[in-house]
């Protein structure tokens, strides 16, 4: 890989999508200092996302007519992977910005900082993804968990709600920033071994030094990914955590430390490592069959969705282990594949979630959450539409056909019988047939009659503050159905931005 | 080209009967009566390019480029094996609207739209060829059949379609799995991928590995089959469906498991499946006389219906592990034949269970007097099912079992034995519901006779019975090409049967 070290002008243009990002920002902050008003906040915080996600798709489109990936830096790397995760998680937090828009509408304390929260665990997860050291790792990590300690937090005013979200934000923070001093040792004893920061060209190492700072690096990726046995805070924080808060947490939180994971794993010094591989399966099974047996029980939506969010790490670290089951035989076309396959399930599984949570905070409000499965009863009848688009995102973290969830879980399967993980295959199957019965639930829920008796089930109005919400959510299932039907231009996206890193 | 339509007036049809309840709530049936009616119309003009002396494989074939990066294509196409069990799935269609017309009140549309794309999944399954689009339709159509039973269900409807649904969801995963990995041989073998049918046949997998792959394929389709011992959602699902959904899910539904066991499962893995026959042979002899057992013991009419189905899909299981041109050609015809008489007995039961809003055979008796065409329809058809000589049934019975015969002989001895005890609960049923005393418990003063379109719909399903009974070769010509080619080219399997 070419590497341009100085931070010249062609670097600073690398960086748009940060920089676009961070003025936001600041206009933000500027603007909030001169008047508050929600909605300007969340046109400047929504366009600055638009604007970062709109260059990072047009860097990703300049990589395919064959410009080189480079370095900015030894801190910034921007390839097609990087290009890709920018504008993906950027359009993905402009649709939560949209959403945090309607659910805190009507909240009765100042609104205007979430916006800002948002766009700064943004700019962090946009950091992340192109990250080629680990200072840019920590820097983008902590970006993202500060602010999010900060959005968990927000609706400490509103009367009984907020001892439960104060509870997750104060849960989320210790065991994060626990996460974070681990990750930052492992880091340090990678240093002390190889004598590099910089994590692309790794040398070999085989001291225990070097295994124990990979390992502590893994238990803080763990985390932050929700693993099992690294799982623990996960419904806690979902269930006390304010809807728009979680659905950044679940997809972008997520989806940018996984990214950062794969790069790293992708190195063939560290992927082919035995010791790192057998951690790796043993995790991943565990965290399958325990979130979904945990998921089997769970009454709150919320919940439900944070273990079922762990089961589907538990299918992205399948995938991964494929990438290096195959290159250790040196099957480039198999390691290729599962490669792709484990971005094709990042990326839709965050477009699954954040459609799931949108259904869900249209349901409710910041003061009132629908949070039981229960609240979900009869919405086929009240409310059709939103029915449908809750059907849709709920059958395809199920893996069922027509949806993008079928054609990720296939893809999931295809690398690992590729590489004959026969083992991890039988607790993918074991793990979805336990999945559906979770899933069913809720679908069924939406399918029973509306009780007349019951109050409560007279749907919320769906105010003009929500029209933002509807778009976001028409387009998420239109993608989502489309993706299930015709995969082959995101595959053609997903291969270049595999083959490009 | 003509495939894809029938696909797709199924598929708008059933958007536009959900649609059409916006204007008017009887507008959704006439929509569904149409569009599958229409279906019927490509149907007789495949039917007619029919040529058994052709050289080619296919009656049509209509392929597109679908997902080329994994070697997927769009392929359906049909022979006279599949148009057979596509035009089942038409009539059946017909009947079930029919059984649905007065019985559906709440959110018609909806229901018409599951039903038609319940048929449009069943028509996909039956005329993919393409591995990845069968398991696509494969999985798809369970999803509407689902709603059909938890939305318009009976008392213990989350329990009936969610078993529905895992059963077969995590055997659809087993068969995803085994077909994966046949996929990757092929790969390993020819240096492509290709989910296309005539490439996976070619497709050499040998060892225990075969046995595993053709497991995992044989699992998922004996449970849609059903089975013993994969049975056991089946008897929920139906007496918990809607009459409609019974009809849809004994007569076509059940059907494609036998498909996928001519099709695919034996075709694919010949030697393991040479190898697996005693032990096919064995559960289907077990699913005749168990289940017919079981449907002694029974009080719910629809249980008895249910599991007297798995006992005469018991006779489908045989005539295919026979791998020879009678077998196969005794399993199709039982194929069409029960579903039929499945469907039939199913509405009969869903009739009664209307009426007297009980399925409870204890509570019943001395309906002839009530209802006396209702009671003649049933003779009719429970002799039918019994595998009375004219009938489609016998037909299809006698010809799995010739061909067992001349593999094992135990097998066909023992589910012979089945015939009898057929009768036995067959006659047994028409006591208790049609004869005897009169329950002095119930009141059944208010049970109507059939109507007009019931009867009508009950004829055309006699006459069906009747000419299949009497004309078999109308159905046996159409089927025997493909079938013959079928047990012929798997001549491994011919050689383990003879060494044996």
């Amino acid at each position: 890989m070419p590497i341009t070290p100085a931070v010249d002008l062609d670097g600073l243009l690398l960086l748009l999508p940060h920089e676009l990002m961070g003025l936001a920002i600041i206009v933000g902050m500027l603007a909030i200092a001169i008047g508050r008003n929600h909605f300007v906040s969340t046109v400047i915080a929504t366009s600055g996302m638009l604007a970062a996600g709109i260059a990072g798709a047009m860097q990703f489109y300049e990589l395919t007519l064959g410009a080189a990936p480079s370095m900015v830096t030894a801190l910034f790397v921007l390839d097609a992977l990087s290009a890709l995760f920018i504008a993906l998680l950027a359009f993905s937090a402009m649709g939560v910005a949209i959403m945090s828009f309607a659910y805190f509408h009507k909240l009765a304390d100042a609104r205007d900082e979430f916006q800002l929260l948002l766009s700064l665990a943004t700019l962090g997860a946009i950091t992340l993804v192109s990250s080629a050291h680990f200072i840019t790792v920590v820097i983008g990590l902590e970006m993202l968990s500060m602010a999010l300690y900060g959005m968990i937090a927000y609706p400490i005013h509103s009367g009984a709600w907020a001892a439960k979200s104060l509870e997750s934000a104060i849960k989320y923070l210790v065991l994060s920033a626990v996460a974070s001093a681990t990750m930052l040792f492992g880091m340090a004893l990678i240093y002390a071994a190889t004598g590099s920061l910089g994590f692309l060209d790794i040398s070999v190492s085989t001291g225990s030094l070097f295994y124990l700072g990979l390992l502590m690096l893994f238990v803080g990726a763990a985390f932050k990914l929700s693993l099992v046995p690294f799982h623990l805070w996960t419904p806690d924080v979902y269930q006390g955590g304010p809807l728009p808060a979680v659905a950044f947490l679940a997809t972008l939180g997520k989806v940018a430390v996984a990214v950062f994971a794969i790069r790293l794993f992708s190195q063939p010094q560290i992927g082919q490592l035995p010791v790192v591989t057998s951690v790796i399966a043993l995790v991943a099974v565990a965290s399958i069959l325990v979130g979904n047996l945990l998921a089997l029980r769970q009454t709150n939506l919320k919940r439900l969705l944070a273990y079922s969010s762990i089961a589907h790490m538990g299918y992205l670290l399948v995938a991964m282990l494929s990438i290096s089951a195959a290159t250790a035989i040196s099957e480039v076309e198999d390691s290729a594949f599962a490669l792709e396959s484990a971005l094709f399930y990042l990326l839709v599984y965050s477009l699954l979630s954040l459609g799931a949570f949108g259904c869900a905070l249209l349901v409710s409000s910041s003061e009132d959450e629908a949070a039981g499965v229960g609240d979900y009863r009869g919405l086929f009848w009240r409310s059709p539409w939103l029915a449908s688009v809750l059907l849709v995102m709920v059958l395809g973290l199920a893996g069922i056909p027509l949806t993008a969830g079928f054609i990720a879980k296939f893809q999931v399967f295809f690398a690992a019988v590729g590489d004959s993980q026969w083992g991890l295959l039988a607790a993918m199957v074991l793990g979805s047939a336990i999945g559906l019965f979770y899933y069913l639930r809720i679908v069924y829920q939406m399918l029973m009659p509306v009780l007349d008796t019951d109050e409560s089930f007279a749907l919320r109005e769906i105010g003009i503050e929500n029209l933002g919400v509807l778009a976001v959510l028409a387009v998420l299932t239109v993608a989502v159905l489309w993706v299930g039907v015709y995969p082959e231009p995101l595959f053609a996206l997903i291969a270049f931005a595999a083959s490009n890193f | 080209m003509i495939l894809l339509w029938i696909l797709l007036i199924l598929f708008f049809g059933g958007l536009l009967a959900w649609l059409s309840e916006w204007f008017d709530s009887r507008l959704p049936r006439w929509i569904a009566l149409f569009s599958v009616a229409a279906t019927l119309i490509p149907l007789v003009l495949l039917y007619q390019g029919y040529d058994a002396d052709s050289e080619s494989k296919w009656i049509v074939e209509f392929s597109r480029s679908w997902i080329p990066s994994l070697g997927i294509k769009f392929t359906l196409a049909v022979d006279g094996l599949s148009l057979l069990l596509v035009g089942l799935t038409s009539f059946l269609g017909l009947i079930s609207i029919g059984a649905a017309w007065e019985e559906m009140r709440e959110r018609v549309g909806f229901f018409y739209f599951n039903l038609l794309w319940t048929l449009a999944g069943v028509v996909g399954v039956f005329t993919a060829i393409d591995l990845f689009l069968f398991f696509f339709f494969w999985e798809v159509m369970l999803i509407p059949m689902y709603f059909i039973i938890a939305i318009w269900g009976h008392e213990n409807k989350r329990y009936a379609a969610t078993k529905f649904f895992l059963f077969t969801q995590f055997t659809g995963m087993l068969l995803l799995v085994s077909l994966l990995c046949l996929v990757y041989f092929f790969k390993i073998q020819y240096g492509y991928l290709s989910f296309a049918y005539e490439d996976l046949l070619r497709t050499e997998v040998d060892g225990a590995l075969e046995i595993g792959l053709m497991l995992g394929f044989f699992i998922a389709f004996a449970t849609k089959l059903p089975s013993v011992p994969f049975h056991s959602w089946l008897p929920d699902a139906h007496s918990q469906a809607p009459t409609a959904g019974s009809v849809l899910l004994a007569g076509v539904l059940l059907k494609t498991g036998a498909y996928g066991l001519i099709r695919f499962t034996l075709p694919f893995f010949p030697e393991a499946s040479a190898q697996f026959t005693p032990v096919a042979l064995a559960l289907a002899v077990i699913s005749i006389l168990y289940c017919a057992k079981v449907a002694l013991a029974q009080s719910d009419i629809k249980r008895l219906i249910a599991y007297t189905s798995v006992s005469h899909m018991g006779f489908v299981l045989l005539g295919i592990y026979a791998w020879n041109l009678i077998g196969l050609q005794g399993a199709v015809m039982t194929m069409l034949a029960h579903g039929l008489s499945a469907a039939a007995l199913f509405s009969l039961a869903g009739g009664l269970q209307g009426r007297l809003h009980t399925r409870d055979m204890r509570l019943m008796g001395g309906f002839w007097a009530l209802a006396p065409r209702m009671a003649v329809v049933a003779l009719f058809f429970s002799v039918a099912a019994l595998g009375m000589p004219g009938l489609g049934n016998f037909v299809g019975e006698f010809l799995s079992l010739l061909g067992v015969f001349s593999v094992s002989i135990w097998a066909a001895a023992l589910a012979a034995l089945g015939m009898i005890v057929a009768s036995v609960y067959s006659l047994w049923v028409m006591q208790a519901v049609f004869q005897g005393a009169q329950n002095s418990e119930a009141d059944h003063s208010s049970l109507p006779d059939l109507d007009n379109r019931e009867l009508f719909i009950y004829a055309l399903m006699m006459i069906g019975l009747v000419v299949m009974g009497l004309f078999p070769n109308a159905f046996l010509d159409l089927s025997s090409g493909v079938l013959e080619r079928l047990s012929s080219a798997s001549d491994a399997f011919a050689a383990v049967g003879e060494s044996r």
